[in-house]
C-alpha cells in the first residue's frame, strides 16, 4: 500500500506562496472567530470568500478559482471545519482554516506509519473507541506489523497526550483540528481523494543530476542530421489542419450527426467496412494522400477495381504482403518471405514486380536470411511508386469519377427533443467487432482462392493474338 | 540492519528529524538499490571526511571523469541548439495569423461510465469507434460498449495498479498490465459467461512496473514502456522479445506509435524529461528532446506523423516538430499550475486536449496557442484521455472511479 511522494517541489513552493499571501492581513482573505462547541476558533473562512480572492488574485473566472480552491484542499493547505473527510473547497459559507506550516507537504519529513501509529494510539488513550473504523482496521494493522516496536510507540503517544494536556484548551482544540486534517490527507479514508496519494513510486528522483558519456554520441548524430527550414514544415503542420478541417467532429457537422449527441448510429453504419456506396466525405478523404486511400479498406477495395483494369495489380499486392510478413507472428516470417519470392521476386515469378537492379538484389540476398524488415527497400520504392504515379493516374480515373457521383450526402438529422429522447431509449448495438472479424477473414479467403496469380506471359500472348 | 533502529531514534526528536542525518538515512532505508558497501561511502561524504585514502582518491578521479564528460555534453547540447536555430526562420503563432479563428465550443458529458470500484488509470478506443477497454488500480480491466454503457467482458487481474491497457486492432482482445511487471494478452470472446482469465497469454517480462502498451498495427506485436527505463518490442504469439530499446535515464511512463506510411518509429517520454523518438527496426534512438521541467506522463502523434505533443508534471503541453527537429509550441497558462496526466489531438489535428491533476480537461487551439476551452465534471485527477478512432468523441478516464464520453 505505498503511495508516492509528491514529485514537483517548484509547484508546491508556487503554492506555498500563494497560501502565505492569502494570509497576508493586508492583501489576504479576511477571517473572523468562529464559535464551536464551547470553544471559539479564530481565524476561520468561508469558502466563497477564498475563491472570490483566488479568482481576483489569478485572474480566472470563478469555476478555475474554485478548482484551484480545491486542490489547496487537497493538498492540505487548507482544510475544512464541517465535513472534514471531504477534502473539495465549496463555493458558499462552508467554513475553513489555514493549515500551519508544520503540517504543510514537507520534502524532507516523509509521515511514516510509525507517526500514524502514534497519531491513533494518543486518541486511543485519550477516548478509548474513539477511532473511526476506518481508522480501527489501520490501527489494527499497525499493531500487527509495527508489534515489535510497540511499547515505543505507546511510551511516544502517551508523553505527546500528557504534554497536549498541559496546552490551553482553546489551543488544544485547534491543534487536534491541524492534526487530524494532516492525517485525512496523508491517510485518507477510502471515499476522499487526497492529493498527497500519488500512486505508485517513480523509481528515479528527477532531481538528482546524472550525465552519461552515451547521451555525447547521441548529440554527435543529432547535430549531423539534416533538418528543414521551420516555415517549411510548419506550412505542411497548418496545411494538414486545413485539409481535414472539414472532417474533425469538433470543428464541423458530421452527417448525418454525431452518434454520441443523437444517439443515432446512423453515421458508423454508413461508414462501415463494407458498404456499398460511401458516402461522399469519405470518398474525399481517399484524395488526400495513398496512406489515406490505402488505410481505410473501403478505399482499397476501389483502388484495387481501378489496378485490376490497368493489369497493374502486382505493387499493390507485394506491399500487403510486406505488410502481412512486417506486422505478422515471428514464426511464420520465413513461409511468407518464401511465398513472396516465388510470387514477386523471382525471375519469371507470375507476379513480378518492376524494380530497380540494386533494390531487388539486395531484397533477393536479404531473403537468404528473412527476417521482419528483409522487404523494407523494395515495399518503400513500390509504395513511392504507387505514391507517385498510379495514385494521381487513379484520381483521373473514371473508377474514380464514377465513385464519388455514386457517394451520397446524408441529409442532417434535426432530431425534436422528444426523438432524442426516443433514440437515447433505443440505442443500437451494432456488429460486434469479433463478428466482424470473422466476416472479414471469410472474405478474405474467398478472394485469395478466387484469384490465382495472374499468368502476364499468358496475357500478353493474348494481347498479341488480338492486334 | 541497525539503520533502522538508528532511524527510530531519531523519530524521538522533531529537531533531529529535520536534520540531514535523518534525511540521508531514510534515504538509504527506502531505497533498496543502494548496498551496504554504499551506505559506508555515502556517510563519510556527508561527514566530509573519508573513510579510507584510497576512497578519497577514487573518489576525486570518478568526479573528475564525471566532469569532464559533463562539460563535453554541455558543449555537444548549445551545438545542436545552434544547428537547430539555424534554420528556425518562423515561429509557429506567426504561421498561424493567417489561419481562422475558432469559434466557441459546446463540449458535454455524453456518457458516464460507473462500474470501477477504484482508481481508473488507463483505457483504449476499439477501431469500432464505440467499445473501449479500461484498466483500474483494484485490477480490473472491463470491456465496455461506450454507446450503450453496457459492460461487455470484465476481468480481474492477479495485481493492482493496472496502469496500461490496449484494445487490439481486430478488436478480438485486449492487453493490459501494471504492478505484475508483465503485460498480457487476453483473446475476447462472444461468449458473455466464458472464463477469460483461462486463455490469458503472458507477453511481455519486465523488471519493473508496466507503464503502457500498444498493439502495433496487427494483434500479433506489443510495444511496451516501463519503469524499469526501457521500451521493449514483443511477438505475442510466442512471448518473444523481438527489440528492446535502451536510452532513457529513468522510467519510461509512456508512449505512441507513429501513424505513417511506413509505421517504423514510435515516441516515448520518461521521469527523465527526456522524450524521445526511436527507429523500431534498429531499436536506436534517433531523435530527443529535452525542453520539459518534469516528468513526461504522455506523448501523442500530430495525425500527419511529423509531429507530437506531451504532457508533463510541469503543467504544460508542448508540441514538437520533428522535421525540423526543436520543440515549436508550449501550451501553458499562469493559472495552470497542477500537472498535466494525458494528452490526444482532434482528427484534424487543430485541437489538443489534455487531461489534468486538477480535475479538469483543457482544450488547447494548437496554431495559435491558447485555450479554448475547460472541461469540469470530473471529481478527482483525469488519469487518461483519448479521442475515437473516427474522432467524433473522447473518452476521459478519472480516479473518481468513472470514465466520460465529451462530444
Amino acid at each position: 500500500r505505498k503511495t508516492g511522494r509528491v514529485r514537483d517541489w517548484g509547484k508546491q513552493r508556487k503554492l506555498e506562496g500563494i497560501v502565505v499571501e492569502m494570509q497576508d492581513p493586508q492583501v489576504g482573505v479576511k477571517g473572523s472567530d468562529q464559535k464551536l462547541n464551547v470553544t471559539t476558533i479564530p481565524h476561520v473562512i468561508a469558502g466563497q470568500e477564498i475563491i472570490t480572492w483566488i479568482a481576483n488574485k489569478m485572474k480566472t473566472p470563478l469555476e478555475e478559482a474554485h478548482v484551484f480552491g480545491t486542490m489547496l484542499v487537497a493538498y492540505g493547505y487548507i482544510y475544512p471545519l464541517q465535513n472534514h473527510k471531504k477534502l473539495v473547497m465549496s463555493n458558499d459559507t462552508s467554513l475553513y482554516r489555514f493549515q500551519t506550516p508544520y503540517f504543510w507537504p514537507a520534502q524532507k519529513w516523509v509521515p511514516e506509519d510509525s507517526d500514524y501509529a502514534i497519531y491513533l494510539a494518543k486518541r486511543n488513550i485519550r477516548k478509548k473507541g474513539m477511532l473511526e473504523p476506518y481508522e480501527q482496521v489501520h490501527y489494527n494493522h499497525l499493531h500487527e506489523w509495527l508489534n515489535h516496536k510497540w511499547d515505543f510507540i505507546v511510551m511516544q503517544a502517551t508523553e505527546q497526550y500528557k504534554a497536549g494536556k498541559e496546552r490551553k484548551k482553546a489551543d488544544r482544540v485547534v491543534f487536534d483540528c491541524q492534526e487530524r486534517a494532516y492525517w485525512i490527507v496523508n491517510r485518507p479514508p477510502r471515499q476522499t481523494h487526497s492529493a498527497l496519494d500519488c500512486g505508485p513510486e517513480r523509481l528515479i528522483d528527477p532531481n538528482k543530476d546524472e550525465v552519461t558519456g552515451q547521451y555525447n554520441i547521441f548529440y554527435q548524430q543529432a547535430i549531423m542530421r539534416s533538418k528543414v527550414k521551420s516555415s517549411v514544415s510548419l506550412g505542411a503542420l497548418v496545411k494538414y489542419i486545413t485539409t481535414y478541417k472539414n472532417h474533425d467532429a469538433f470543428l464541423a457537422p458530421c452527417l448525418p450527426s454525431n452518434p454520441w449527441q443523437t444517439d443515432n448510429d446512423s453515421y458508423w453504419t454508413l461508414n462501415m467496412r463494407r458498404v456499398d456506396v460511401p458516402t461522399k466525405m469519405r470518398v474525399e478523404r481517399w484524395s488526400f494522400s495513398l496512406f489515406e486511400l490505402l488505410s481505410d479498406l473501403r478505399g482499397r477495395d476501389d483502388f484495387k477495381i481501378f489496378l485490376k483494369k490497368e493489369f497493374s495489380g502486382e505493387n499493390l499486392a507485394f506491399w500487403e504482403a510486406a505488410e502481412e510478413l512486417k506486422w505478422g507472428t515471428a514464426s511464420s516470417m520465413s513461409t511468407k518471405a518464401e511465398t513472396i519470392f516465388k510470387t514477386f521476386l523471382a525471375p519469371g515469378a507470375p507476379r513480378w514486380i518492376n524494380i530497380d537492379g540494386r533494390t531487388m538484389g539486395l531484397t533477393v540476398k536479404g531473403l537468404e536470411h528473412p527476417h521482419r524488415y528483409v522487404l523494407e527497400a523494395a515495399q518503400t520504392h513500390v509504395f513511392l511508386l504507387m505514391k507517385k504515379d498510379t495514385f494521381f493516374r487513379y484520381l483521373k480515373s473514371p473508377v474514380y469519377k464514377d465513385i464519388q457521383k455514386k457517394a451520397r450526402n446524408p441529409e442532417p438529422h434535426n432530431f425534436s427533443p422528444n426523438q432524442l429522447e426516443q433514440n437515447s431509449l433505443n440505442r443500437g448495438v451494432g456488429i460486434h467487432p469479433i463478428i466482424l472479424w470473422q466476416q472479414e477473414e471469410e472474405e478474405k479467403a474467398k478472394a485469395a482462392a478466387a484469384s490465382a496469380p495472374v499468368d502476364v506471359k499468358a496475357m500478353m500472348s493474348k494481347i498479341d493474338r488480338k492486334k | 540492519m541497525c539503520v533502522r533502529e538508528t532511524s527510530e531514534y531519531f523519530s524521538l526528536s522533531h529537531d533531529l528529524k529535520m536534520s540531514g542525518i535523518y534525511t540521508l538515512i531514510i534515504k538509504l532505508t527506502n531505497n533498496d538499490r543502494q548496498g551496504l558497501p554504499k551506505v559506508k561511502s555515502l556517510i563519510s561524504k556527508y561527514m566530509r571526511s573519508p573513510l579510507t585514502p584510497e576512497m578519497a582518491t577514487q573518489e576525486v578521479q570518478l568526479n573528475e571523469t564525471l566532469a569532464h564528460l559533463k562539460t563535453e555534453s554541455e558543449t555537444l547540447k548549445s551545438k545542436l541548439e545552434e544547428e537547430r536555430a539555424k534554420l528556425h526562420d518562423v515561429e509557429l503563432h506567426q504561421v498561424a495569423e493567417k489561419v481562422e479563428g475558432l469559434g466557441q465550443f459546446v463540449m458535454k458529458t455524453r456518457r458516464t461510465l460507473k462500474g470501477h470500484g477504484n482508481k481508473v488509470l488507463c483505457m483504449d478506443w476499439c477501431k469500432d469507434k464505440r467499445r473501449i477497454v479500461s484498466s483500474s488500480q483494484d485490477g480490473k480491466v472491463i470491456v465496455w460498449d461506450a454507446f450503450t454503457t453496457n459492460k461487455e467482458h470484465a476481468v480481474t487481474m492477479p495485481c493492482t495498479w493496472v496502469m496500461a491497457c490496449a484494445y487490439a486492432p481486430s478488436g478480438c482482445a485486449v492487453a493490459c498490465g501494471g504492478l505484475d511487471n508483465k503485460c498480457s494478452v487476453y483473446p475476447l470472446s462472444l461468449d458473455k459467461n466464458e472464463n477469460l482469465a483461462a486463455k490469458k497469454k503472458s507477453v511481455a517480462m519486465h523488471t519493473n512496473y508496466l507503464s503502457a502498451c500498444s498493439f502495433t498495427n496487427s494483434d500479433m506485436q506489443i510495444l511496451t514502456s516501463s519503469g524499469d527505463g526501457t521500451c521493449a518490442l514483443w511477438d505475442v504469439e510466442s512471448g518473444q522479445l523481438l527489440q528492446s530499446f535502451h536510452g532513457h535515464a529513468a522510467d519510461v511512463l509512456c508512449l505512441d506509435l507513429a501513424p505513417s506510411e511506413t509505421g517504423n518509429t514510435f515516441v516515448s517520454g520518461g521521469c527523465d524529461k527526456k522524450a524521445n523518438v526511436w527507429d523500431m527496426r534498429s531499436g536506436q534512438c534517433i531523435q530527443s528532446f529535452e525542453t520539459h521541467e518534469s516528468d513526461i506522463n504522455s506523448v501523442r502523434y500530430y495525425p500527419s506523423g511529423d509531429a507530437f505533443a506531451s504532457g508533463s508534471d510541469d503543467a504544460t503541453c508542448r508540441l514538437y516538430d520533428l522535421r525540423a527537429d526543436r520543440e515549436v509550441a508550449i501550451y501553458s497558462k499562469e493559472s495552470i499550475i497542477f500537472g498535466v496526466s494525458s494528452v490526444d489531438f482532434s482528427l484534424s489535428g487543430r485541437l489538443l486536449f489534455g487531461g489534468y491533476n486538477d480535475y479538469t480537461i483543457n482544450v488547447w487551439d494548437v496554431l495559435k496557442g491558447t485555450r479554448v476551452s475547460i472541461l469540469f465534471g470530473h471529481e478527482n485527477r483525469v488519469s487518461t484521455l483519448r479521442v475515437s478512432p473516427d474522432g467524433t468523441a473522447f473518452c476521459t478516464g478519472s480516479w473518481d472511479h468513472t470514465l466520460r464520453i465529451w462530444a
